[in-house]
């Protein structure tokens, strides 16, 4: 398997803001005479310094609202909404545990979606946002086992159960750990990128997802089956709302860490490249 | 067909092939998979005595006793089609009771009787502050009402 495009090795124009990266004769982020517009409007974005321009800003706009949302609705879930029926104090425990496992499976969607652009239309970025997601990814998945289980022990009466529910959330953290694990003996080939083995496994990990998902509905489990489907919620308004706000908080502040982690990673990338001309003289 | 158009096609076939994999494979695991016996499971399968499962089901309202030593209970396990009789010795989770969901460790003794070494208490997926506790909930519509 081929890298997805070659670095034109001291043909560099002193000019050039960013590693040369070339499908053809040009550079990788100009489309094709004659693609399709959504290609050419993806292959826009290809090129790091239309990306940033975008990706600046954007963090900021993800990061502090998302902020101001947490706190409010972990705020108010601790201090202002009425204790379970059954359950008590610790139902509150639900405004951190349900937007953690919605990220920790809508980060691998994420990861799966990434590899598919990636292994499709060759686009570099892609593969530098499933590098730059799956870290926080598995943070949120192991938030999301560590508070259920703090749940599980005054509620069920145990730390940990083998049903369907935990242990397919608990492969999702170790396909994490073994995407992270890939995606770092991958980071040599100085685009930041992830290697297409990676890609393919975490293509391949997406069928964990609808598991996961449908664990509690297909097999007896410990887990309760989902409170909030298309028929509507059996979580009571007043002790819904809060999990509106930290739904969404902790969606934004996940964009704006991806954004930075991108970021990062394109910044890292100059560097190298920079320190390759010095190097070369 | 460009290499493009060829890659997407491909990646698609494998996702989906994968996928369906994944779930033939979990439909086969759908017994093996569970995580505990209903009582109709029971009835239906015939668990033979001694051997250790996971029953699980909903408490049946007015079933709980405690017997004359004060720590060991017995109670009927039902799943609406069918009604296994337990026991259980020691201390039950806080939110083991009456008309609620119990998944218990065990073994069936020769009469038929589960004999619980662990008790661990079912939520369900409905959450409600205490003041509307004893509203009845309907399941189909959603909708809670007033019992008087």
């Amino acid at each position: 398997m081929s890298p997805p495009c070659h670095k034109k090795a001291g043909s560099a124009a002193p000019t050039q803001r960013f590693p040369t990266c070339a499908i053809g004769k040009k550079p990788y982020w100009r489309s094709p005479p004659g693609a399709a517009t959504h290609a050419a409007l993806m292959h826009r974005f290809a090129n790091p310094a239309r990306f940033l321009k975008i990706a600046r800003p954007l963090t900021q706009w993800l990061f502090w609202p998302g902020l101001a949302l947490i706190l409010i609705g972990a705020g108010c879930g601790l201090l202002v909404t009425p204790a379970d029926y059954l359950q008590g104090q610790t139902v509150r425990i639900l405004y951190i545990h349900v937007p953690a496992a919605w990220l920790g499976m809508g980060g691998w969607t994420g990861i799966a979606l990434a590899a598919l652009v990636q292994l499709v239309w060759r686009h570099p970025l892609a593969a530098i946002a499933g590098r730059a997601i799956a870290a926080p990814g598995a943070l949120f998945t192991a938030i999301c086992l560590a508070t259920g289980s703090i749940w599980g022990r005054p509620t069920w009466g145990t730390w940990w159960e083998w049903d369907g529910r935990m242990t397919s959330m608990l492969v999702l953290l170790f396909l994490y750990l073994g995407y992270i694990a890939l995606a770092q003996a991958s980071a040599r080939d100085g685009q930041g990128g992830v290697s297409h083995v990676t890609a393919i496994f975490g293509l391949v990990g997406a069928v964990n997802i609808p598991i996961i998902n449908r664990s509690v509905v297909w097999w007896n489990s410990l887990h309760q089956g989902p409170s909030i489907t298309m028929r509507g919620s059996t979580i009571e308004t007043t002790l819904l709302w809060p999990l509106g706000l930290t739904l969404l908080g902790f969606s934004l502040w996940f964009g704006a860490i991806v954004l930075m982690r991108m970021r990062a990673i394109l910044a890292q990338n100059k560097v190298e490249a920079r320190m390759q001309r010095l190097a070369r003289g | 067909m460009k290499a493009k158009h060829q890659r997407l096609v491909l990646a698609l076939v494998a996702l989906a092939s994968i996928i369906g994999a994944g779930l033939l494979a979990a439909s086969a695991l759908k017994d093996e998979a569970a995580y505990f016996y209903a009582p109709a499971d029971v009835k239906a399968k015939g668990v033979e005595p001694g051997r250790a499962i996971r029953l699980g089901g909903m408490v049946v309202k007015g079933s709980l006793k405690r017997a004359a030593d004060g720590v060991t209970i017995r109670f009927n396990v039902t799943d609406g089609k069918a009604r296994v009789p337990a026991t259980f010795s020691g201390i039950a989770p806080d939110l083991f009771k009456e008309g609620s969901g119990v998944v218990a460790e065990g073994a069936f003794d020769d009469k038929g009787t589960f004999v619980a070494t662990n008790l661990l208490a079912k939520h369900d997926e409905r959450y409600m502050p205490r003041e509307l506790e004893g509203m009845q909930y309907n399941e189909t519509t959603h909708e809670m009402k007033v019992t008087p």
